[in-house]
């Protein structure tokens, strides 16, 4: 085979591609398609939005929500077997003896630490446990914004009717009123503790809108927002003193005999010792689950985000909530190879850049809801033939990235996205001047473990927050609304795990009751396997040396 | 219908297949050599230096965050073979390159000075009273050069000694705190932790905050939201549907 030339980082053929954008590119400025009607919403989704299409689901045998459908790979997670083996683990000696224990260190992990504080915990009675670095989380990846409802003609009742029709009416009104609610003051809590905004000269915000989001209502880092907000409030936990430890995963909840939950094993990833926690109360803080890689798809998520706080919860018996939906991000990138399925913000739709086929044709809304705009680019590209196909296979359409600037100004761009123009320059692209190639990516874990709105769950003792939770954005989550949920209920469980303490929690035995109920009830069920759970991490070693490798130690 | 359901999924499956699941040998056309930690290996030439470890037969641990370019955990030292430069990456953003000798950072050892944003005040002189260590700074410019977001550190190091915060905030906004400015620094300066300190104080204190924000917060205190909650929460789906679509059509655009 020839090889390929490029130019400009594109292959020689794409550029053909991309001429063809150039030349449709004034014609198309200012002027947008219509947003699709409701039916033809649904119908689009039914025709090729990987949730709809059959194949990738299964119900489950067992637990809180047995049969209940959800996708095969976490049917997978819930139907496996523990890490550990209740006999071998010695709980007669408690290593770390806590009121709260906070297990992950994202937005909403971090700021449940703060809130617990602020609301009398003292900090040598709270233990922040991360599974990789206190930090490594989605949060930090976070480009676009944080939705609140703060300026004049917008109200919080507007940014609940965009999120519960953006969520096809099936998110849990009370706790999404909750979020809405409590977006303001989250933004000022931030802003206090010396956040960075964009913002105008007079000190007011610099907002945007986003897909399915009626009003301008995010609030932006230029595309650092996570990094800027989860820095923030990391930096503010340090300066308390607050005990942490890194590179040690919970790998299991503890109950006690009234079933509470009353802290959890703690796992060493570099020595492999095991660690107990007693604590009165337990935030589960731990993401979401793209690195379970649901249908094939490529995801924009952090390495550690493989659905572990959703496996130790329903073993205690907690309920779940829309475990069946799954997000994918319209844009993520489709070339060039090291970076594929990494995210390209919503936001650049949002500054004008719009969708276009092979042809240099629009077709679609720029800003649809996500599942929606997802499922038109897989149309465009699966059905109609309508994408461009890269040197490894990858099909995708291009975002027309250049119309920022012509709309917004030369500059414009570097600007407000500094982290894509970085990342592209990096592989030899400037998204500047050309189109960026996108494909949808799996993105959100929309459903999770069921929540109210102080972040407890059906469980006793148990609190959780931020994209391990389920109900706040129905089954589909809009822009924005993550790090703002992070925030909001990591605020509120802080401050209602803190409260529940503060009340009295008589903490029992320590024990594996629930799990040895599990384990009875795969067996029961008949599920055989070798599959065990929490995964902790994904495995990218190549096929090649494991199939020689010899495990010694 | 349902057949060509499941084969576009089929084909999306296979397309994205060499990110998920890895290549097959037999399908890679180019091939580089890499050190890593000294010892050789052959690797597909259009990975990133993380992808490529990976590859090897490495399971990643430490120095694996994000895998986007935004956390700061992929510290990476190397040196092409034949050159004198020791150069600094991150290993989820570099592509391999043929002949690279590398190392991962997997920590770095820094003091941060604790201290209360509330009570702190906001004067030129706050920076060498927490950060003492950089009027020590030898303005050689490692940490620029050291710098995977390509930042100008050594510039907002002097800012600093200046008392700039704006300067500082605006020079280190898009820092992800790996680590190597710190590492190399030959005056021992924790550039990043400065950073960190200068731009909460600039937020704070040095720029103008929004009106609007708090203006709904009170409003939301006040109540002023619940019978329109009340209403809206009431409505039968029907009608949620229909004003949820009103709203949709009346949507600020850009």
């Amino acid at each position: 085979m020839a090889e390929l030339k490029f130019i400009g980082g594109y292959p020689v053929y794409m550029r053909e591609s991309i001429k063809l954008v150039e030349k449709t590119r004034p014609k198309r400025i200012g002027k947008l398609l219509p947003q699709m009607t409701s039916r033809e919403r649904v119908d689009i989704l039914n025709l090729c939005h990987p949730d709809y299409a059959p194949g990738g689901k299964r119900a489950l045998k067992i637990g809180p929500n047995r049969g209940d459908v959800v996708p095969n790979e976490v049917a997978d997670l819930f139907e496996a077997y523990p890490l550990i083996d209740p006999d071998k683990i010695d709980l007669s000696k408690v290593d770390y003896e806590m009121d709260i224990l906070i297990v992950g260190g994202g937005l909403a992990g971090t700021s449940a630490a703060l809130l617990a504080n602020d609301n009398g915990i003292p900090t040598e009675r709270i233990l922040l446990a991360n599974k990789l670095r206190h930090g490594d989380a989605n949060s930090m990846m976070a480009q676009g914004g944080t939705q609140a409802a703060d300026r004049a003609n917008d109200s919080p009742v507007l940014h609940y009717i965009d999120a519960i029709g953006g969520g096809h009416f099936t998110n849990k009104p009370d706790v999404l009123r909750a979020l809405v609610e409590d977006a303001p003051g989250v933004i000022k809590w931030l802003e206090g503790l010396g956040a960075l905004f964009d913002k105008n000269d007079d000190g007011t915000f610099v907002e945007l809108t986003g897909g399915g989001t009626s009003r301008r209502r995010l609030h932006a880092c230029a595309d650092y927002t996570g990094l800027e907000e989860l820095r923030v409030i990391r930096d503010e936990f340090r300066n308390r003193d607050i005990p942490v430890l890194e590179f040690y995963p919970a790998v299991e909840l503890l109950t006690d005999e009234e079933n509470k939950v009353v802290g959890a094993i703690l796992w060493n990833m570099e020595t492999e010792e095991y660690k107990i926690v007693k604590s009165k109360a337990t935030v589960l803080a731990t993401g979401g689950f793209g690195r379970l890689h649901i249908r094939g798809f490529p995801t924009t998520n952090h390495y550690g985000a493989t659905y572990d706080g959703p496996v130790m919860a329903y073993r205690t018996g907690a309920k779940l909530r829309d475990p069946d939906t799954v997000q994918y991000h319209p844009t993520g990138a489709a070339y060039p190879q090291q970076i594929i399925g990494l995210l390209l913000t919503e936001k650049l739709r949002t500054s004008g850049a719009q969708p276009v086929n092979k042809n240099g044709e629009e077709f679609v809304f720029p800003l649809e809801p996500r599942d929606v705009e997802a499922a038109s680019f897989i149309r465009e590209c699966y059905i109609r033939n309508n994408g461009i196909t890269t040197p490894t296979g990858m099909k995708g359409i291009w975002l027309d990235t250049p119309l920022i600037d012509i709309l917004s100004g030369k500059g414009k761009t570097e600007k407000a996205f500094p982290a894509m123009v970085r990342m592209f320059k990096r592989f030899g692209i400037d998204m500047i001047k050309d189109p960026v190639l996108v494909f949808p990516t799996l993105h959100y874990q929309n459903g999770g473990v069921e929540t109210d709105p102080q972040g407890s769950t059906n469980v006793k003792g148990l609190f959780v927050a931020g994209e391990v939770s389920g109900g706040v954005h129905g089954k589909n989550r809009l822009m924005g609304n993550s790090t703002l949920d992070c925030m909001v209920f990591g605020r509120r469980a802080g401050m209602h795990s803190a409260e529940y303490v503060k009340e009295g929690v008589k903490v029992g035995k320590l024990g594996f009751k629930h799990v040895e109920k599990y384990i009875q009830e795969l067996k029961s069920a008949g599920i055989k396997t070798d599959r065990r759970a929490p995964l902790l991490l994904p495995d990218y070693r190549g096929k090649a040396v494991l199939a020689r490798a010899i495990d010694i130690f | 219908m349902a057949e060509r359901k499941i084969s576009v999924m089929d084909s999306v499956r296979k397309a994205s297949q060499s990110v998920i699941a890895g290549v097959d040998e037999k399908d890679i056309k180019h091939w580089v050599e890499i050190y890593i930690m000294g010892k050789a290996y052959k690797v597909p030439a259009d990975l990133t230096i993380m992808q490529a470890m990976e590859y090897a037969g490495y399971r990643l641990v430490r120095s694996c965050g994000c895998r986007a370019g935004f956390c700061g955990a992929c510290s990476t030292v190397y040196r092409k073979k034949g050159e004198y430069k020791l150069q600094t990456a991150m290993a989820c953003q570099t592509r391999v390159e043929d002949g690279m000798f590398l190392v991962q950072i997997p920590f770095s050892p820094a003091e941060k000075p604790l201290y209360d944003i509330k009570k702190v005040k906001y004067e030129p002189f706050v920076l060498l009273k927490y950060f003492p260590e950089i009027s020590r700074c030898l303005s050689c410019n490692t940490c620029t050069k050291s710098c995977p977001q390509d930042l100008q550190v050594m510039d907002y190091v002097q800012a600093a000694l200046k008392g700039d915060f704006k300067a500082i905030a605006e020079d280190s906004f898009e820092c992800i705190q790996c680590g190597l400015c710190a590492i190399r620094c030959p005056a021992e300066i924790v550039q990043y932790h400065m950073a960190q300190f200068a731009m909460r104080m600039y937020g704070r204190y040095g720029t103008l905050r929004d009106k609007n924000v708090e203006k709904r917060i009170r409003e939301i205190e006040k109540g002023e939201f619940d019978k329109e909650f009340d209403r809206v929460m009431n409505l039968s789906m029907d009608e949620l549907k229909k004003v949820y679509t009103e709203q949709q059509n009346t949507r600020e655009v850009y």
